[in-house]
Parts: structure tokens; sequence; C-alpha cells
């Protein structure tokens, strides 16, 4: 029985058993396959996924107060070690004694041996402003202290003895943290380790979300208006015509995004070209002259403008293919131009009306330079304080965990998109 | 044959490479006219004299790149330019080598260096080598009358037309208090309380709907020829620019002036840090100094090189008017006090950040 079957086993000419042979040549096909993806794979990982997993781990991880890098040698050194141990032996709420400023005045002795003074208050900082400069003055004087160290702190600083510093420190003993998200939305942890909102006139964060999300959803819907007509015109349009019209669309996109910005600021400057022009012809007197820039109205139209083509080159590949008698057909059986497009035209456009929109709304959430340069005080996006939390406070943690959160809401809003549209209706050319 | 060909390619590349590495020094600054006035005054000169080739680099902030390079530990500058609070922070951080104020040579006039640079000048891992500072400019043609005191800034009625601010705290809440009418010396003693910030956001709101924001550095100037604003607050040097270089109609206003300074760092980890030693120590020598400020106007940060301050590259413009250190200008000026903004940069700014999106 057994020998049958072995007698039944398919070979390759050469003998082998064909089912090895083609797992074989299968394995050899896969591998040459990942040979060839390989490039991309690396460079996607190294330039794109590494640094932006590096950034976002630093939007929950500082160690600021907890480990000392030496930039030179890259040693680690733990600091702060006696406080975090007295802040795990003793709950929130207790009033710090003695025991706990003894372990603070032996951390900021260490702290002034590695001169590290400036980077543990600066942790300190974000969640309690002016504890940078206690921090750099008591770690110089540290050594200096004597017992007891409650009265010596106090009478360096009596803001030592603030129960929302201890608080902030609490919290900053550990390397994990949330604080920076809570931050983000507008939040803080009190003294009590409640979540509380932040003093109203330091809110911002949640508004300028808001307002991002708000200001992408219309300028995604200017330029579906304005968009539409055009892709159809072109689509239409007999060859000749429509490729010099397209070019009309095209140039702009080729030219520098800092360019076609600073173009609409001479276009809608106070003394600018529009305002010009209305005054020379009458409508606007010219102490009247329309604020079209440095505000809102600057952002909506600089960023419809540039992120035009994006919603118009989708459009534009599926109109293309329409077939114009479906439309014709529509007609010839009665129906009105308005249910011809209604019913037949715009059902068929719907898969570049998608791809256009989440081009542009996605784009248009990460803008940066447009809105920095026409934006004004109240045309800023989410984006501009990232920019300022990465630049000028040099706060990664904080500018890491507003991007976070804006990149988890764009991907919470693709999932969205594919549960209503389907991503795979998305025709993107 | 081939392989000894190999080999001696190798070796010559390993020595030149060498020896490139010794002479090459790369300085980060600021670009625009500002990095036009070091390279014409320090790197040339330098390089004539000591052989070093030195390579400069630009950027908005250095401060920023500066802190990204070091933390990655791949730092491909070796002396960088940067604003006050960056370096004291940027030093506190561990993030810059220490410098011995020991080898900076004394003034031509024989004052140590610890006494010739003027006060703040020298920090443990900064020395500074301007004074440059943020006055008020006006467009003389668009401005009927002469605004002579901070409280003309914000008087939109006897003055009226937009008002241009750099879009920060630092600069903008000490200005609103002086405009405010509080003496420049009582400034940061008030700005401390939380009473004194609100008083400054509630001078500010005076004029807010008149305010454009502005960023970068070259804007001002531009805002001011557009007409786009009646007065706006600048960097002197740009307005200088703008007025000797170009012949715009402007003028500065120098009451209630806040003076900063722009230092020299090296960054750890820095590739060539006996050349960026060497550089630091060159370019803030008495004369190097003076030479600097004919090229741009802001104040050298050593006493002994104002004497040797003379026209500007024209040959024809007397410097020494223009300089925000000059004792007309000096009558009721603020010097931006770091260690305040260092502490309150976070909170003022976001604080700041909340006003301006209300």
């Amino acid at each position: 029985m057994a020998d049958t079957t072995a007698g039944q086993m398919l070979t390759t000419a050469d003998g082998r058993p064909l089912k090895q042979a083609l797992a074989r040549a299968q394995r050899r096909s896969r591998l040459r396959a990942i040979g060839l993806v390989a490039p991309l794979l690396v460079f996607i990982v190294v330039t794109f996924i590494v640094p932006i997993g590096q950034m976002l781990h630093r939007s929950f991880h500082n160690e600021g107060f907890t480990v000392h890098t030496d930039i030179g040698s890259g040693t680690r050194t733990p600091i702060m070690t006696d406080l975090a141990a007295w802040f795990d032996d003793n709950p929130r709420g207790v009033e710090p004694d003695e025991a706990a400023f003894s372990a603070l005045r032996d951390g900021l002795v260490h702290l002034g041996e590695l001169r590290a003074a400036g980077s543990a208050g600066t942790r300190i900082n974000y969640g309690y402003a002016g504890s940078r400069s206690m921090f750099t003055k008591a770690a110089r004087r540290a050594d200096k202290l004597e017992p007891p160290y409650r009265d010596a702190f106090l009478d360096l600083d009596e803001q030592w003895g603030d129960p929302e510093l201890w608080s902030v420190m609490r919290n900053a003993t550990s390397s994990y943290t949330v604080d920076f998200y809570l931050a983000a939305v507008d939040l803080e942890r009190n003294p009590e380790g409640a979540v509380a909102a932040v003093d109203e006139n330091r809110q911002v964060y949640v508004k300028l979300f808001v307002r991002t999300l708000f200001l992408s959803v219309l300028i995604t819907f200017l330029t579906f208006v304005l968009a539409y007509p055009i892709a159809h015109l072109l689509a239409t349009l007999p060859l000749r015509y429509s490729n010099l019209l397209m070019i009309f669309v095209l140039l702009p996109f080729w030219t520098s995004l800092l360019v076609r910005t600073t173009s609409w600021m001479v276009l809608l400057q106070g003394q600018g070209v529009v305002n010009d022009a209305l005054v020379g012809i009458g409508i606007l007197a010219d102490e009247n002259r329309l604020q079209m820039m440095y505000n809102q109205v600057g952002t909506v139209v600089a960023m419809t403008h540039i992120l035009l083509p994006f919603m118009v080159l989708p459009l534009y590949s599926v109109m293309r293919p329409i077939n114009p008698s479906y439309v014709r057909a529509a007609r010839s059986l009665g129906a009105t131009s308005w249910t011809a497009f209604r019913r037949i035209y715009f059902p068929q456009t719907v898969p570049g009306i998608g791809a256009g929109a989440l081009l542009v709304f996605i784009l248009s959430v990460g803008y940066y330079i447009t809105p920095a340069l026409v934006g004004g005080a109240d045309g800023q996006l989410i984006s501009n304080l990232i920019a300022f939390h990465m630049q000028r406070s040099l706060n990664w943690s904080l500018a890491a965990a507003l991007a976070a959160i804006l990149l988890a809401g764009v991907l919470i809003l693709y999932w969205l998109y594919d549960r209503l549209v389907g991503i795979d209706n998305l025709k993107l050319g | 044959m081939k392989m000894k060909s190999v080999l001696m390619a190798s070796v010559f590349a390993g020595v030149t490479g060498a020896a490139m590495a010794e002479g090459e020094v790369v300085v980060m600054s600021w670009g625009g006219a500002y990095e036009k006035s070091q390279v014409e005054a320090y790197n040339k000169p330098f390089a004539a004299e000591t052989g070093i080739t030195v390579t400069m680099v630009a950027a908005d902030n250095p401060a920023t790149p500066l802190k990204a390079q070091v933390e990655a530990g791949n730092v491909t500058v070796d002396v960088a330019d940067v604003e006050f609070s960056d370096a004291v922070r940027l030093c506190d951080e561990g993030l810059l080598e220490p410098i011995d104020h020991s080898i900076l040579p004394p003034g031509d006039d024989g004052t140590p260096a610890t006494e010739d640079f003027i006060d703040g000048a020298l920090q443990d891992c900064a020395v500074a080598s301007i004074v440059w500072s943020t006055a008020v400019a006006y467009n003389t043609a668009n401005v009927e009358g002469t605004p002579t005191t901070m409280a003309d800034f914000f008087d939109t009625e006897e003055f009226p037309g937009k008002r241009g601010l750099r879009k920060s705290a630092k600069a903008t809440l000490e200005m609103a208090l002086i405009g405010d009418g509080v003496p420049a010396g009582e400034v940061y003693d008030m700005l401390g309380t939380s009473e004194g910030v609100d008083r400054a956001f509630a001078k500010l709101d005076e004029i807010k709907s008149d305010i454009v924001w502005w960023e970068a550095g070259a804007q001002p100037a531009q805002l001011l020829a557009d007409g786009e604003v009646a007065m706006t607050t600048a960097y002197n040097g740009r307005i200088f620019n703008a007025q000797v270089a170009e012949g715009q109609p402007f003028e500065i206003m120098w009451d209630g002036q806040i003076l900063d300074y722009d230092l020299f760092v090296i960054p750890k980890g820095a590739k060539n840090p006996e050349n960026a030693l060497k550089y630091i120590v060159y370019s803030t020598d008495t004369k190097r100094l003076a030479d600097q400020a004919s090229w741009i106007s802001y104040g050298p940060a050593r006493k002994s090189s104002a004497a040797h301050v003379g026209l500007y590259s024209d040959g024809k413009t007397e410097m020494a008017p223009h300089m925000p250190t000059s004792p007309e200008a000096l009558k009721n000026a603020l010097v931006n006090d770091f260690e305040f903004w260092v502490d309150m940069d976070a909170e003022l700014n976001e604080r700041f950040n909340a006003w301006l999106a209300q």
C-alpha cells in the first residue's frame, strides 16, 4: 500500500519530489521580491518610521528628572534617586518633611557635581514656571546648606515649600508620564493628583485643534467647490484647449510654496494690489481698506489656492474616462439635466472627490508655513505651535505630544472615511 | 602595481583628510546682513592669518539645530552664534563646552578681558560678540509728527496706523509696560508679578486689532516699506541696513529699546574644538569687534572696541549714532534679563499664545 503511494508521488524531470521543487522555486522568488523591496523598506524605516517613533516616544518619556546622560561619554547616571524613594514611601498629599528636604538636598548636590541642575530644572519648569533658576541656584549652594534642610531651602526661596512644586516633582520622578499629553489638551494635575483644566488665560491648544479642524474642513470644501467645475471643463474640452488649461493648473503647482504665499501677500495686504484696485475704481474709501491678510481670511485664501491642484488632479483623472453617452442616455430617457448630473455623472466622480478631499484635508491639517506668514494672530493653526515648541521653547516632549494627538486625529478621520466611503473607492490619479 | 597605487591613494586620502579636518572650523550663524558682517570682519582675516578654512552655515535660530545635533551625537558645527537665554539654557543642560575666560586676550588698552567685556558678556560656556537691540522704527513718509516715547507707539489716536510687533512674549511684554509708563528699571520686577503680566496684556489689548505680527527679522523693514504698518519693533541692524544701504526714510526711536547679546558657543562633541576656540578668541578681540561694527550697526561687546568704531563700509556714514549703545540711545533702555526669560519663557509664551488665539 505504502509502495503504491510512493510510486504515485509526482516528481520533476530530475527525480525530485514536485512539492519540494515547487516550494524551493517559490522561496527563491519570494527572496527575490524581498530583495527588490528591501531598499525602499530600509529607506522608509530609517527616514520615516524610526524618527517618528523616536519623536512619539519623547511625548511620554522624559528623563529630565530621572537620568542624566553625559553628552561626551554617553554615561547614564540616575539622579534624584533618594527623592524618588521618598515619593514612593509617602503617598500624595503628605507634607514634605525633613527627610524629603534632605533627599532633595542630596539630589541637588549630585546635580551640581554632574552640572545637570539646568536640565533637571527645565523638566520641572515645564510644570512649575520659575523653578528652573530655583534649581540652578540651589544646586550651586546645596553643599553649603546646613540642616535643618527644610528651613535652609525656605530661606533660599519660599517657593520650595509650595505643594504644587512638590506635586510637579513627584510626577517628574517617573520617566514615563502623561503630563505632556495633559498639557497638550489644556489640562494639568493639581497638587491632589486630580486632573484639572489650566487657567483660562493659558488655555490655547484645544482651541487651536478645533480651529485647525474647522479651517481644514472649510478649505477642503472651498477647493472642492472651485475644483469641480475646473476639472469638469478640463475633462470635457477638446485636448488642445484642455492641455493649455492644464498648464494653468500645474504651473502654480510647480511653483515654490514660498513664492505663492508671498504673491498672496502682495495681492492681499493693506497697500496691496486688490485693495489698490478697489480704491482706484472707487468701491472703497482710502481709509477703509479691507483687512484681508494677517487673519483667518488670508490663511483660508492662500491655502485654498495652494491646495487647489490636489483637488483638481484626482477629479480630472476620474472625470476624463467617464463616457459622455451615459449622461446623454439619461437625458434621452427623460431626465432633467440636474437629475442626469445628480444620478449619473456625480456618483461616478465620487472616488475622485474622496481622494481629493482626503489629500487636501490631510495636507491642510499639518500646514505650517502659509499660516505662519499670512495668518497673523487668529489664522494660526496647531502646527504653528508645534513649530514653536520645536524651535523656540525647545520643549520637544510637548511638541511631540501635540503632534501625536494631531496624528491620532487624522488616523481616526481616515478610519471614519474608510467606514463611510470605503478606501477602495479612492482614486488618486 | 595596481595594489600599490590603491594603497598609495588611500594613504594619501587619509593624510589629506586629516589635514582638512585640522584646518577647518564650521560656524553657524543667522544669515543675511549679520552673517556678512561676520564673514568680512572675522572669517576672512582669520582664514588669512591662521590658514584655517572657515565654513559658514545659516540657521533661523542656531540654538535649535545645535540642540538636535548634540542630542543625536552627530555634531557638524564647531561654533554657533546664539541668543543670551539660549546660551545659558544650553550650557545648563550640558550641551556646550565650557570656555575658559583666561585665554581671551586683554583689550588693546591693556584692560583684562574679564573687565573689558561688558557686564554679562562672559558666561560659563559663551563669549558675547555683539549687543543688538529691539527698538521701535517708523517710516517718516507714513507718520505725521515725531514719536518720541514708547507711549507714542501704543497711542494709535495721536499716531494712526498699524503697529508691527514680534510674535513672541519676549520684548513685547516689556515694551507694553514701558509704554504704560513703567520705568525701564522696574519692568522685570513688575513682570514677575501676575498683576504686572495682566497690566502688560491689558496695554496690548488696547492696540490688539491694529497689530501686525512678524516673525522673521527681515519682515519689519518690508512692512514699513510697504506701508503695511506705521511703526514696528525691529532689530536695529535691519533698520540700519534699510536706511543706509537701501535709502529708506526710516527712523529708529530709541526710547524703551531692549538690548540683548549674541554669543559664541562651542557645542559638546564639536569635531574641531581647538579651532573653534581659536576662532572665538580671535573674533572677540578689540579690533575684530570694532571691525564688525563697520558692517552692521550692532554694538561691540568689549568696551575697548567702542573707540575704534568709525565709518560704515560705504566710507561715509558715521556708525556711532546708529549704535544701540550710543549715549543717546541708552537714555531709557532696558537690558534683557536672561534669567527672567530662561525661567518664565514657557509660562509667559503659553499665556501669550493663548492671548493671541482669543
